[in-house]
């Protein structure tokens, strides 16, 4: 049976979770790997979440935040980009691929960018096979 | 404040290889302050031991715990029941957290650093810290305009700048400000350019006897024929 990778998407309100929506609404088809989770702003993001997600087993996860310069609360993208490279490097530390962590920008408009970004991501794990803490991820539907 | 980094991981997991039940224990002090060993800290690393002797598959308890510091006794106190549970204790205070820690604790426990304790210094910016005093013991900001030349001069000159200074830099590292000019530019503003006609003389390393101790003089030790005398 072919590797299918569990994807975390940690999305902000203002601009990914919207155009997850507009995915939906204009019927796009992207891959059903992906949970989300809802963020007031990608600046609440903390390493901490993320690293979790990968303890429980998660073999990927994205941010995705409003456009650079966009951020509803000014400078939030921005931030979780800061953090989201220093996770990368404590990922990378405990021998994990940095890569299975990545920051998005979209806007609320950019519906297609969305299905493209979960696909992108979905190869890119599928590429990189099980996280080395894969356990049965429980599905959050 | 207290400013302290973190140990590479694998320095840490080598000191905790040979133990099972560990806690890490965070100060919500300075280092919590420094993004170093607070609550928040604690928690990650903890995350990040338990991730990475998973999958070393080396099966290990690791706890997290924070006080409010590691270097007062009445806190210590407070978890020492808890505290004497496990088999080592990673201290993610500064050094004298660890080694206060482990006093209270009467000796019989493990207690092992997660941070390099690194200097005393202010936030310039948020998530940066830069030294700005040695603890010498004899403080001289009242002549050198508020900038402290023992820390701020790379080579703690009492009488500066020397001649290894080029643009305002220095040669010791030509991104570092030197700190000399950066006195001469504050008296400057301040109007007190006279103070650098002094020469100062060299400075009494000495204030400081290493380990020092403070007693403060309300605490003095009295003899009780003293207190008797003061209440007549």
């Amino acid at each position: 049976m072919e590797f299918e990778p569990k994807i975390m998407a940690f999305c902000c309100q203002f601009c990914a979770y919207s155009a997850a929506d507009l995915a939906g609404s204009m019927r796009l088809q992207y891959p059903p790997n992906v949970r989300i989770v809802r963020l007031l702003c990608t600046g609440k993001v903390d390493p901490l979440h993320l690293l979790r997600a990968f303890q429980e087993g998660w073999d990927g996860v994205f941010v995705a935040g409003c456009l650079e310069g966009e951020c509803h609360f000014l400078a939030g993208n921005l931030h979780a980009k800061q953090w989201i490279n220093y996770t990368k490097k404590l990922l990378k530390e405990l021998g994990i691929e940095p890569e299975r962590l990545e920051m998005f920008n979209m806007s609320a408009a950019m519906g297609t960018k969305f299905a493209d970004t979960v696909k992108e991501m979905t190869e890119r794990i599928k590429k990189l096979g099980p996280s080395p803490l894969r356990r049965d991820v429980k599905d959050s539907h | 404040m207290i400013v302290a980094k973190r140990k590479p991981l694998q320095e840490i997991k080598d000191m905790l290889k040979p133990y099972q039940k560990i806690l890490v224990l965070g100060c919500g002090s300075c280092v919590a302050v420094c993004m170093a060993g607070g609550e928040k800290e604690a928690g990650l690393l903890t995350t990040e031991l338990q991730m990475a002797f998973e999958l070393d598959k080396d099966k290990k308890q690791i706890d997290t715990l924070t006080i409010l510091r590691q270097c007062d006794r009445e806190y210590i106190d407070e978890v020492k029941e808890k505290l004497n549970q496990y088999d080592a204790i990673l201290s993610i205070a500064c050094g004298v957290g660890v080694q206060f820690t482990a006093e209270v604790l009467g000796g019989a426990k493990v207690l092992l650093p997660g941070l390099n304790t690194t200097f005393l210094g202010a936030t310039i910016e948020p998530g940066t810290w830069m030294e700005r005093c040695l603890a010498c013991g004899d403080c001289i900001l009242d002549e050198t305009g508020g900038i402290c030349p023992i820390t701020m001069c790379s080579k703690s000159l009492m009488n500066g700048p020397c001649g290894g200074h080029e643009k305002g830099k220095c040669e010791v590292d030509r991104n570092r400000d030197c700190g000399w000019v950066l006195i001469y530019e504050r008296l400057k503003k301040l109007g007190k350019l006279e103070l650098l006609k002094t020469i100062k003389l060299p400075k009494n390393y000495g204030a400081v006897k290493r380990p020092d101790k403070i007693i403060h003089e309300a605490y003095q030790p009295v003899t009780v024929k003293e207190v008797k005398d003061s209440q007549k």
